[in-house]
């Protein structure tokens, strides 16, 4: 069994309503110096696997397939650990 | 000229798209379960209605995309026939790859619920025939992710093509050049954030919406 994090991210190019709402109110409660807030997702998958490289290749299957919209964002698959 | 509405789990307007297609056009209409993958051939137009399918969980529409019944939606509108997916059955039409581009958080962060003008910027459709050109109709909207995106290069295209069949008057969630419903490049598949099911009887407040069902009606007949 292999474990990774699967960290999805809107596209840099693709406006962030949350992060920009998270970022106004941070400013207001008097954090200096925000310059940025962008949110996302992280998702933890577990997966039966030969060995790491095949479940990373699994991993990155279904994130393409499902996990990310392309259109809008990115992924990035983390260090793939064995149980 | 059969209409198929097709159901999934977490469905909610369903109920009112079958309605409208019944009792205000008069035409046969069948519910399809997304379980099921029924032979499509006997359909005209098929409605994905509005809800909240799979619990719009990871993103609205992005399970429900992949249901079985999907592969036959997806070869039915690849044939040419008529599509139309209203709010969130907008959004599996995207993540189903049938219309461009996605859909984002509204950007007010609230779920809106209230009726809005709409502009018909095409009638170049089997869904609007029935407007006039630059009309504009009041039709409700209620949705959390109606935030719709595309890049640069593909609102070009949009425009070139003449595919932006309502825009927004007064922008409320903000979606890229006020677009509120659009077309694919074939014209065959509609996705509409507001409900022209809930604006199809003077009862419910409007009946701005019935043109859209009138239209397809309206295509049919000429088009067998």
């Amino acid at each position: 069994m292999f474990q990774a994090d699967v960290e999805v991210m809107l596209k840099d190019t693709v406006a962030d309503p949350q992060g920009i709402t998270v970022l106004t109110s941070g400013t207001a409660l008097g954090i200096k110096g925000l310059e940025d807030v962008r949110m996302g997702k992280l998702i933890q998958v577990k997966i039966e696997a030969n060995n790491s490289e095949e479940a990373k290749n699994k991993i990155d299957e279904f994130s393409k397939k499902l996990l990310t919209n392309p259109v809008i964002e990115h992924y990035r698959i983390g260090q793939v650990v064995q149980l | 000229m059969n209409f198929g509405v097709v159901v999934f789990p977490g469905s909610n307007c369903d109920r009112d798209c079958f309605d409208v297609v019944r009792d205000v056009l008069k035409q046969p209409v069948d519910f399809l379960w997304h379980k099921e993958k029924p032979n499509l051939d006997q359909y005209s137009c098929l409605i994905i209605p509005g809800g909240f399918s799979y619990g719009d969980y990871l993103r609205c529409g992005a399970i429900a995309r992949f249901s079985p019944i999907m592969e036959k939606v997806i070869k039915f509108a690849e044939k040419g026939g008529l599509v139309i997916g209203i709010c969130n059955g907008f959004q599996i039409l995207l993540e189903a790859g049938l219309l461009p581009g996605a859909m984002m958080r509204n950007t007010n962060l609230h779920f809106i619920c209230k009726y809005v003008d709409l502009k018909v910027d095409s009638v170049n459709s089997p869904f609007s025939s029935q407007y006039k050109k630059g009309q504009t109709i009041r039709v409700p909207i209620a949705h959390n992710e109606g935030n719709y995106y595309i890049d640069d290069a593909g609102l070009a295209e949009l425009k070139k093509n003449d595919q932006i069949v309502f825009r927004y008057v007064t922008n409320p969630n903000g979606a890229r050049d006020d677009i509120a419903g659009l077309v694919n490049k074939n014209r065959n598949v509609l996705g509409m954030m507001p409900h022209p099911e809930r604006s199809s009887e003077m009862i419910l407040g409007s009946a701005d919406g019935r043109p859209i069902f009138e239209s397809l009606v309206d295509w049919m007949k000429k088009h067998g």
